[in-house]
Parts: structure tokens; sequence; C-alpha cells
């Protein structure tokens, strides 16, 4: 029977792949190069639960804001992160919640 | 939009929704702003909604709102690697109205409905409209920036309530920004399985609901749990920590998550399931000592926002959000009665507060996130330990018992110290319970 089967696995690509986005053509997230480059922590990588930031061949963080979760995780770990709501009805749009 | 309210609400979450429902129940003119496409479509919670002052705005509200399951069983449980130390409560009262003020929802159904009804009443529900600051005259806030064309926004008197990821609040100098271990990150899954596996998963009958709380290796043993809540034909199943705990471990939420749900005690209750959506947020423990300042001349600042959640083992939000929006729904109604929207004019805010469970449960319970800080073997060593000598003293052996169970005991012993073993417990229980 199938309901004994374990549940199913699903990558967080896949897992961010069923919530609803409406995506906007500007980043609401913006973090300080500079301060990216000294930063060793680089915190912001592993406590997104999103992923939304990653390094870049150049060792630059690229943000991935489409993806965003909003839950604003990223903005209470590092100081240096420029954090704004999306525009109006843009972004993440739970449909459970 | 040039006109002027008498209230402008940023956020249509519970706090904000009350706040609304009450003016324009009181014939206010009232708007409230939201972000979402829909009131809702931001919010997520584990998602007990803690139904006392909602059934007072409307009441037997549960024969129209989309709740869920109303809960009668409640399970606490302590997990290490492989084994679990569980208790489970089962209230048959609670199957009576008003089912102990506690339903399962879903926060973006749930949300849209509460909205409706402030609708209904008379509210103006502005969706897909960004407030990005407040505009301020001689000291005192007089409206809102919204994000739109024509956006600024008049009124005598602004509500914030914008949830815990509060930039306004912060812009607005009533409240600092909180510290990474002043705040727990979430993360969430909706997993759907059909309506009768819930109920003879759970053993559950027609609309009742369970919640169960998970400790220790649930989180790899850091401060924090998991949950798993039933609703009508899916489970809510989520893990929370600090995060400056997550951070000190590397950790990544969507990791501990799938971890989680891997447990071999967990994955059980999840076969056969669909996963539907994942969801992150934030909930303020900020600690009675660190709340917002919440009033200034022409501003309020109401539930999460202002830090009002009990980080007991109550875990209430959804109701301080709302009493909180009532509360300041009625300070404004008594200003306006002065026709003073001063700090001072507003200061009945503070006063119902204080008098309320509000104030009162956050005293309490204001030092829980300090007194479990102090204490991480309550999460790791202790439930470890525990379970290992429960496991000794019921392996059925050739050993005689008293033997076996001495064993079992010098294993504890080895593992913990008695005396901080029982102080812990002293200590916390005071302080969660
Ligand atoms: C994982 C998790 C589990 C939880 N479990 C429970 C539980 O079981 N029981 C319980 O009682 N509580 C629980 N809580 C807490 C509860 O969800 C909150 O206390 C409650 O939602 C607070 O309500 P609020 O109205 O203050 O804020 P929110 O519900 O966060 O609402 C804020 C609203 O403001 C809007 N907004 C924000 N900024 C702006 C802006 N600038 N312009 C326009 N709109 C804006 C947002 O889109 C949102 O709609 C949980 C929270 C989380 C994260
Ligand atoms: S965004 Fe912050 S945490 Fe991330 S690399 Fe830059 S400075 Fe470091
Ligand atoms: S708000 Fe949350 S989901 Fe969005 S980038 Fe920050 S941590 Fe990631």
């Amino acid at each position: 029977m199938t309901i004994l089967q374990p549940l199913e696995k699903k990558t967080l690509a896949e897992k961010l792949y069923l919530v609803r986005f409406k995506t906007d053509t500007e980043s609401h997230l913006k973090v300080d190069p500079e301060k990216c480059k000294l930063c060793r922590e680089r915190g912001c990588i592993y406590i997104c639960p999103a992923d939304v930031y990653k390094l870049d061949e150049k060792e630059n963080i690229a943000i991935s804001y489409e993806a965003c979760l909003e839950c604003g995780t990223c903005r209470i770990t590092c100081e240096f992160i420029d954090w704004k709501n999306p525009r109006g009805g843009f972004g993440v749009c739970y449909r459970y919640g | 939009m040039t006109d002027k309210f008498d209230c402008i609400i940023i956020g249509a979450g519970p706090s904000g929704i009350a706040c609304a429902f009450a003016m324009a129940k009181a014939g206010l003119d009232v708007v409230v702003i939201e972000r979402g496409e829909y009131p809702g479509s931001k919010n997520v919670s584990g998602g007990v909604l803690y139904s006392t002052i909602l059934n007072k705005l409307i009441p037997n509200f549960w024969q129209d709102a989309p709740v869920e399951r109303h809960v009668v069983k409640k399970r606490y449980s302590i997990l290490s690697k492989d084994s679990e130390m569980a208790l489970e409560l089962n209230f048959n009262n609670f199957n009576n109205p008003p089912y102990n003020d506690s339903f399962t929802i879903l926060r973006s159904k749930f949300d849209r409905w509460f909205a409706k009804k402030a609708e209904d009443t008379g509210a103006f529900v502005l969706t897909e409209t960004v407030v990005d600051d407040f505009i301020w005259k001689d000291g005192k806030v007089i409206g809102v920036k919204a994000r739109r064309e024509d956006g600024d926004v008049y009124a005598d008197v602004v509500v914030c309530a914008e949830g815990a990821n509060s930039l306004l609040a912060e812009k607005s100098g009533l409240k600092k920004k909180p510290a990474d271990n002043q705040m727990i990150t979430a993360a969430k899954e909706v997993i759907s399985l059909p309506r009768e596996v819930i109920e003879d998963r759970f053993n559950l009958e027609a609309d009742e609901g369970l919640t169960m709380e998970f400790f220790g290796d649930a989180v790899k043993g850091m401060i924090g749990s998991g949950f798993i809540y039933t609703n009508k034909d899916s489970l809510s199943v989520g893990v929370g920590c600090p995060i400056s705990v997550m951070k000190k471990r590397n950790m990544h939420p969507n990791d501990l998550l799938d971890a989680f749900k891997s447990h071999p005690m967990i994955k059980k209750f999840l076969r056969g399931g669909k996963i539907e959506e994942l969801s992150a947020k934030m909930i303020p423990e900020l600690g009675y000592k660190n709340l917002s300042r919440l009033v200034a001349n022409g501003l309020l600042i109401v539930g999460d926002a202002a830090g009002f959640v009990n980080p007991s083992l109550y875990r209430e939000g959804s109701n301080m959000a709302m009493a909180s929006g009532v509360m300041a729904a009625e300070a404004i109604l008594e200003a306006k009665g002065k026709g003073d929207f001063s700090e001072a004019g507003l200061a009945g805010y503070g006063k119902r507060l204080q008098e309320s469970f509000v104030m009162k449960d956050l005293e309490r319970y204001c030092d829980a996130p300090e007194r479990l800080a102090e204490a991480p073997e309550l999460f790791k060593e202790y439930p470890d330990a525990i379970l290992k000598m429960a496991e000794g003293y019921f392996t059925i052996s050739d050993m005689p018992k008293r033997e076996a169970q001495q064993l079992a005991r010098r294993h504890f012993k080895d593992k913990v110290s008695i005396w901080k073993f029982l102080w812990d417990m002293y200590k916390v229980r005071k302080s969660i319970l």
C-alpha cells in the first residue's frame, strides 16, 4: 500500500519549485561586496533556508532573490545585508503558510 | 490617495486585523495596508490559533472560519538518536465548544478569512501595497509612505502590525534591531495525507486534532524544537531554533528540517505523504526586558513587531497578537474621545497590556530563553543519558534485574552530574511551565 511508503524525498530546489512566487525584476536584497570580501563567517550562505546567497566563481556573493521566502533571518544574521520588502504583491505568495 | 483616515494599520496579520475589526465595529474609518497579494500570502505559523480573543470578536467563529482541527491531544517528546520518551495528553472535554480555544490553522486561508470579516465590518483592506516609512511632523506620526503612486496616506494615528521582521518599528526608533539570540528561525513543510489516514494514524475522530512537539535530537540537540501538527488533510511539519544557535553550528534550516523528517521516530508519522509547500519565518523571543517601546505620538506597535510571543512551552503568539490589536483599538477610541493622539493620549494601550495576560505572561516567562541557554545539556546530554538509562531498565536479559538497574543508573551517573541535573530541571520547570 502506498500509504506505508516513506515520505517522498525532495531536494531544496524541488521544494522551492512547489512554492508560488511572483518574481520582480529587481532584487529586494543587497549586500556590500566590500564587507563580504572581509567577512570570514559568511553566515548568509548557510543560514538562509532557501539558499539565496551563494559564492560565485570569483568568490563574490551572488543573490538569487527570486527564491527568497522573506523570513528575514539573513537580516538578523548579518548587519551588512540591506533588506527591503519586495514590491507590493511581488515575492513569495504562500498557498498554505 | 489623499484622504485622511482615523487610523492606518500596517499589516493584515492577526494583530492588525483584530485591531481593524474592533475599530471598524466602533465606526471608525480604518485602512489596513498589506504588502501581500492577499492577507495571509506572506504569513506562516506552526499553526495553533489560540482563540480566546477571536471568540469575543466573532462569537462561535469556528462555524464559519477555515479552521483545520480543534486540538484535543498534545504530545511532548524527547528524542535521542534512536529512542524516544513521550508524554501524551488527551482531553475529551476539549471536544466541546469553545474547544479549549485551540485550533490548527493554515495562515494563508485563515488570515484571508479574518481580513474579509474586518472588511464586512467596514474596514478597508488595501493589498499589494508596501509601507516604506512613517510620515513624521513635529515629532508626531501623521501618516505613512506607501510604495505606489500618490502613496502618502494620512491618519490621526498609525498602528504598526508588521510582524517579526520589524523594519518599520526599527526605523521609527521605538525598537532596537533584535540580536540573533532573540529570534528563532523556523522552516516548515505542509505535507498532505488523506483525511482518513491522519485520523487513523494519530487516533483521532473527525475534526479532532493533535499537536506534537519534539526536543533533543529532533533538532540535533540544540535549543529549539521540531513539531508536527495535524490539519484536516495535511500535516504541518517544522523545526525552529534561535538564530545564534544555528549560526554557531553552521546549521542550514532546510537541512535541519530534512534531518528531523528522516529521524527514525519521525519518519513513521510521515509515510505516504506528499510535500505541498516549504515556508520559513522568524519568531521573536525578545524577552520581557527587551520589548519594544510601544507608543509614540500618533503611533502604536502591536503583535510580533512588539515582541508579544510567550517563549515558554505554551508558545502563544496568535492570541497575544489579537489581544494587543484589540487593546490598541480601545486605546485609540479613548484617545479619539479626548481628541489627543499624543503618546500620553494613547497611554491606555500600555495600561491595558499591563493588566492583561499579555504582559503578565511575558513577565512570568521573562527568563525562559536565558535559562534554557544556560543549560544546553537539557537538549543533548540529559535526553541521551535518560533514554540510555531507560533502555537499560527495559532491556530483557539474563542479568538479574538488580544488577541491570544498577548498571543503567551507573551509566547515567557517569554521563551526568546528578546535582547539576536536578538543579537544571528545577530552574527549567520554573521558567517554562
Ligand atoms: C513557525 C512558526 C510557528 C508558530 N506557531 C504558533 C502557534 O502554534 N501558535 C501561536 O499562537 N503562534 C504561533 N506562532 C506565532 C504567530 O504566528 C505570531 O505571533 C502571529 O502571527 C503574530 O501576528 P502579527 O499580526 O503580529 O504578525 P504577522 O502575522 O507576521 O503579520 C504581519 C503582516 O504585516 C504585513 N506587512 C509587514 N510589513 C509590511 C509593510 N511594510 N507594508 C505592508 N504590509 C506589511 C505582512 O505581510 C503580514 O501580513 C508561530 C510562528 C512561527 C513563525
Ligand atoms: S552578506 Fe554578510 S554574512 Fe554574507 S558574506 Fe557578506 S558580510 Fe558576510
Ligand atoms: S529573508 Fe530568509 S529566505 Fe530570504 S534571503 Fe533572507 S534568509 Fe533567505
